[in-house]
């Protein structure tokens, strides 16, 4: 499904930052990858590369066979196919929740007024906010505006979906009811590459963990391998310290 | 608990009252050493004069070209047909019925008044003001228009667009308005109209030529705040709509460019009014705007101290209402 080999990124500004060295990493469809770092060590960027939200210096990312790097591929194409979720939701703030999923799949997917809409009602229904459909982001809550950020990508029937700490920026007790939403994907057999902090969604959901540091991955496995029996001495360190 | 109706009022230190009473001491202070000192070189102020170059009232006179007589005068709506008889033969003059001078029977002499009509008229001052809110209406649209363009073509990747746009903002915000109604008048114009001679068209006259040059001048400005509205838009909305597949162009239109505006709008109102105030300089084209049209009345009426307050205060309405 998603096949990364030698993605090189470096950053210049404002200094020198190695942020990918030498990644590769390939991901079967259905297959739910928790990547896990601590900050500053290019998960967040290996997850915009899979989508060239961030432009890679050197290597090859292929989404179902499709060169994302080739500049002759069309990244609309590709992007419309994976669906990405942001830290602060980036919900359009003109637009009421059922505007924000229904946008793409009309302006991209070019499907009619009415189909978008039932479309987004099924979504909001889906991800526990129906009554809000008619509201603005700002006068919803961090969680809120999180599931909606799933549900607009969601309406795009991706085949991937792509978390950028999704979690991060919301108040405790908002995370669980997004983590919940998340959970559900996994189960219906969504492709998932999730970076986050949350270890109880990695253990109890990932396929893999694959655990970053210094913009290379440093160690990768099934959750139990991984938290029980992990090999590095990097890796035990970052979760004695996460951990604790 | 409900609050109260009215405000409480509100205890103000002494130091405020001093300052306000200083403040109309100044202002008016001000206004009788202005009046004192045009008191010195025997200015004689005619306030009573200024209202005839808002709207006045216009007398026409109908005159009688040949000695005869009236021998008829027949009703026709508010007109009066008059038959003149004279050595020419029988004449028949329409005449407004209103300030009717003569009668049936009535000898008259070539250079008699007929009759007098008086209308209302609108004033130099008035015509100026309508000009100069016409010109700064129609730049400011073009203008909208141009910057809008030049300033998305401003925050774009390609360089044809990117380095035109900056060429033409720094170009013109780089040079005096004045220079720049110059070369779009005396320059582009003599062009223009020199080839349109040419080809046998008719001239265009220096109104546009001045419209463009504001709306040129207001389109570099305006690109600029459109870009610095863009640019105050947050990454993340890029990036969220490009995720979703949008192209740059769907996300500049349905994401980016309706949150800049509402942003854009209050610099906008701002840079309307530096427009208003700008178009004085067209005058110098012989345009005749609120500005040149006070410096002819002042040409004939001598009235230049009233006349130069009362264009300011002109101006001033027209961009209060706009600061509002």
């Amino acid at each position: 499904m998603i096949d990364v080999t030698r993605l090189t990124k470096t950053f210049w500004l404002p200094h020198r930052v190695d942020a990918l060295v030498d990644v590769s990493l390939s991901i079967a469809a259905g297959e739910v990858v928790v990547v896990i770092g601590p900050s500053g060590s290019g998960k967040s960027t290996l997850l915009r590369c899979l989508n060239r939200l961030e432009t890679a210096d050197s290597g090859h990312v292929f989404i179902d066979g499709i060169d994302v790097l080739d500049p002759k591929t069309n990244i609309n194409r590709v992007r419309a196919e994976v669906g990405m979720v942001f830290q602060s939701f980036n919900l359009f703030p003109h637009k009421s929740v059922l505007d924000n999923i229904t946008l793409a799949q009309r302006v991209v997917r070019r499907r009619s007024r009415a189909e978008a809409l039932q479309k987004a009602e099924a979504l909001l229904a889906k991800v526990g906010i129906r009554e809000k459909a008619g509201a603005y982001p700002d006068q919803l809550s961090g969680g809120q505006q999180q599931r909606v950020a799933i549900a607009r990508a969601l309406a795009m029937d991706p085949k991937v979906m792509l978390f950028d700490e999704p979690t991060s920026a919301l108040d405790p007790e908002m995370i669980g009811e997004v983590l919940e939403v998340m959970k559900t994907l996994a189960r219906e057999g969504m492709t998932m590459v999730c970076v986050t902090h949350e270890m109880g969604f990695a253990r109890e959901v990932a396929d893999r963990v694959v655990f970053m540091d210094a913009g290379a991955i440093v160690e990768t496995g099934t959750p139990e391998h991984f938290f029980v029996n992990p090999e590095h001495e990097r890796t035990k360190l970052f979760l004695s310290q996460i951990l604790k | 608990m409900r609050s109260p109706s009215t405000p409480p009022i509100l205890k103000r230190p002494t130091s405020y009252y001093v300052g306000a009473a200083a403040f109309f001491v100044a202002l008016f202070g001000l206004l009788a050493a202005l009046y004192v000192a045009t008191m010195q070189v025997d200015y004689v102020w005619r306030w009573n004069r200024i209202p005839q170059y808002f709207v006045y009232r216009q007398k026409i006179e109908t005159r009688v070209e040949a000695d005869g007589e009236i021998t008829a005068v027949a009703p026709r709506g508010d007109r009066r047909l008059l038959t003149l008889r004279s050595e020419e033969g029988e004449q028949i003059l329409d005449v407004p019925a209103e300030g009717l001078r003569v009668a049936k029977g009535d000898s008259v002499y070539a250079g008699d008044v007929l009759a007098v009509e008086e209308h209302w008229r609108v004033g130099l001052l008035i015509q100026g003001l309508w000009l100069t809110i016409q010109v700064s209406i129609i730049a400011t649209v073009l203008g909208v228009v141009i910057g809008l363009f030049a300033g998305i073509a401003r925050v774009s990747k390609n360089p044809l667009f990117r380095w035109s746009a900056l060429t033409y903002v720094e170009f013109i915000r780089g040079s005096p308005l004045l220079v720049q109604i110059f070369i779009w008048y005396f320059v582009l114009g003599t062009l223009f109209n020199s080839i349109l001679a040419k080809q046998g068209f008719q001239q265009i006259p220096p109104l546009w030529y001045g419209v463009a040059a504001m709306a040129t001048f207001a389109g570099a400005y305006v690109a600029e705040i459109v870009r610095a509205g863009i640019q105050s838009i947050h990454r993340g909305q890029n990036e969220a709509a490009r995720s979703l597949g949008m192209s740059y162009p769907q996300a500049m239109i349905h994401v980016i460019l309706p949150q800049a505006i509402r942003r854009i709008l209050p610099p906008l109102a701002g840079e309307f009014i530096s427009l208003i105030k700008d178009s004085s300089l067209l005058g110098i084209i012989a345009i005749r705007e609120l500005t040149k049209a006070t410096r002819e009345i002042v040409t004939v009426s001598l009235q230049a101290f009233e006349m130069w307050f009362i264009c300011a205060l002109l101006y001033l309405i027209l961009t209060f209402s706009l600061s509002m």
